[in-house]
């Protein structure tokens, strides 16, 4: 077994073991959007981490996914899980035929093109009140289950959340180990150099554009399905910029440290809940900071500190020592 | 009133807005030409300028005048402080670090005004009484002229700026090549100081003069930006008469649209022509295509 398999396996057992130590309904529930956040920032990551590529308008795909899955189930009474699939589907394929226009942009253009198609959805939640429930919501969207297991409590919903997530993040190491991976980080580089190595860079570009909006849509319907409750404000571009703070945070390109990064803007402000409105100031704030001085993220720019500090200290001890 | 008054009146307030979206355009324009910048944090200025000017009229009790001078000025600090705590400290900024530091100092700034001023809206007194004059088929407040004044000025005199005097010469020359113009002794770090500054200024003004039509508090600055960016885009990015017209069309096509069709989906509007002129002619409807070089 490699190294690769066991970091993960690892991981699965304290994931799946935690709720033992942990009892508490509330914590339970922080740790359910842990999951959620995870497999939206692995789904960005792929996307701005490993091609390069930003996206402002993520919130907006989650949010499709949310609503669709809602819709289907609420209004029209289908099975969830059939909804799930419909809305990922859907989401996939509406990212796919937007993807050719919009990763034709590069830089700041993509990034304003993102941001104007996920304010484009989050205001037709707002304004499209008979199908969505307006600015008040949309309720009564029913639990999952799964034969006679009916997901509606906190501990189940954790299980339910946490076995996608981790299938998720399974599947995305897999991917960027692959040789698709290896595409990706070279368009990232240089998506000339890329091109004439033979990569089909636009196309592989609107591919992965697809999955991110797709893994968004599936933790939207997964969203909408535990919390029997959405409404557009969860939508918005804040929410947007929250996922690349928890990507640039956790470290582009490294799946890990988007889990560490979900998991820490996540579980930090429910800590400081007495901080409430200020959580805006510390999001900028740590965006500014993390990509001046530590564009890594907080595994690989602690290692690097580390390291830098070790060479420092070796330093003066070569400089303080006589004849050395 | 017939269908004809009503463009009439959507007409002349959309033209109105649209000044605003243009003064907030070509900010965007200076600074993206002298540093390749787009700056997210435009429209925080913007909002900046409408609450200052809220704060010293109210708090300190100033006239209107002179607490739009103060405005102005706090706004333009804070563009200069920007500036110097983030991009200039920055060795060899990415693309992507850029977008991301500006977006980061945006919702700081927005963060920091929203524990200081509060989360409600406020609205300014109009500057000079708010009985309608008539126009024609159409009524327009003494606001909208204003508007239409204050920005015709601030666009000449931005234009005269870079036309005629030593600085906005040097500015030009670096938006052109910043490594020759650096080469001819000319400090691009100052420069790009002034770019951040000119757009501060042109920037407040805009938020100011349409605080007494819209209200204003600490989150109008999102929408504000990203208006003022389509704005920029449909003029090419040019800084000049391009994106002038760029905004006074959007304003008129969203005033248009809001009023006919639905007044829910305003803000949508500008998004999907957004969206339209970037996948179809993204270097503008008034600009030249240019090539990537690699």
């Amino acid at each position: 077994m490699n190294l690769e398999v066991i970091k993960f396996l690892i991981l699965t057992t304290i994931i799946l073991l935690l709720p033992v130590t942990i009892q508490e309904g509330y914590l339970l529930n922080v740790l359910v959007f842990v999951g959620i956040h995870t497999m939206l920032a692995v789904a960005l990551n792929l996307l701005l981490g490993y091609a390069g590529q930003i996206s402002l308008g993520q919130a907006g795909f989650f949010g499709l996914g949310a609503y669709l899955s809602g819709i289907l189930t609420a209004t029209h009474g289908l099975n969830p899980w059939l909804a799930i699939a419909i809305a990922a589907t859907t989401v996939t394929l509406i990212a796919f035929i937007v993807g050719f226009p919009i990763l034709k942009l590069k830089g700041h253009y993509l990034a304003m093109a993102t941001l104007g198609l996920g304010i484009i959805i989050y205001i037709i939640f707002n304004e499209a009140v008979e199908i969505t429930g307006g600015p008040s919501g949309l309720s009564g969207i029913p639990n999952l289950s799964l034969g006679s297991i009916k997901f509606d409590s906190d501990l189940k919903n954790y299980y339910l959340i946490w076995v996608i997530t981790l299938i998720c993040m399974g599947l995305s190491l897999n991917l960027v180990h692959s040789r698709i991976g290896r595409a990706l980080r070279s368009i990232h580089d240089s998506e000339v150099a890329a091109r004439v190595m033979g990569v089909n860079a636009r196309l592989l570009k609107v591919q992965i554009f697809a999955l991110s909006a797709g893994l968004s849509a599936i933790a939207g319907s997964l969203y909408a399905h535990t919390m029997t409750f959405i409404a557009p404000a969860s939508f918005g571009f804040n929410f947007s910029v929250e996922l690349v703070t928890m990507v640039i945070i956790g470290g582009l390109a490294s799946v890990y440290g988007s889990l560490l990064g979900a998991a820490l803007l996540t579980v930090l402000p429910e800590m400081l809940r007495a901080f409430q409105d200020y959580d805006i100031i510390v999001y900028g704030f740590l965006l500014i900071v993390m990509t001046m001085y530590m564009p890594g993220g907080l595994v690989k720019g602690g290692v690097t500190l580390f390291t830098a500090l070790k060479v420092k200290l070796n330093k003066l001890r070569m400089g303080s020592a006589p004849n050395a | 009133m017939q269908l004809s008054d009503q463009i009439a009146q959507y007409l002349v307030s959309g033209l109105s807005t649209g000044a605003i979206y243009a003064l907030i355009g070509i900010g965007f324009a200076i600074i993206y030409n002298s540093t390749e910048i787009i700056n997210f944090a435009q429209g925080e200025l913007v909002m900046l300028g409408g609450m200052f000017t809220l704060f010293f009229l109210n708090v300190t009790r100033l006239p209107l005048p002179i607490a739009i001078l103060l405005a102005v000025a706090a706004t333009t600090v804070s563009g200069i402080l920007f500036e110097r705590l983030t991009i200039r400290p920055l060795k060899s900024p990415s693309q992507i670090s850029l977008i991301i530091i500006t977006i980061g100092g945006s919702i700081l700034i927005r963060g920091i005004a929203m524990t200081v001023w509060g989360k409600d809206t406020h609205s300014l007194p109009a500057f000079s009484g708010s009985e309608p004059l008539s126009i024609g088929a159409a009524t327009i407040l003494p606001q909208h002229l204003w508007i239409f004044g204050l920005t015709a000025i601030a666009i000449i005199a931005n234009k005269l700026f870079f036309q005629y005097t030593i600085t906005g010469k040097a500015m030009r020359a670096c938006a052109a090549n910043r490594r020759a113009a650096g080469l001819v002794g000319i400090d691009v770090k100052r420069m790009v100081l002034f770019s951040f500054a000119i757009s501060a200024i042109l920037g407040s003004l805009a938020g100011i003069i349409v605080a007494p039509l819209t209200m204003t508090s600490y989150d109008v600055g999102i929408m504000l930006g990203l208006k003022g960016f389509c704005a920029a885009i449909i003029g090419g990015l040019s800084g000049g008469i391009g994106t002038v017209l760029g905004g006074l069309l959007l304003g008129m096509l969203e005033s248009l649209g809001a009023g006919l069709i639905s007044s829910g989906y305003k803000d949508a509007i500008a998004f999907i022509i957004l969206l339209l002129i970037l996948f179809i002619r993204p270097q503008g409807l008034f600009g030249k295509a240019q090539t990537d070089r690699v």
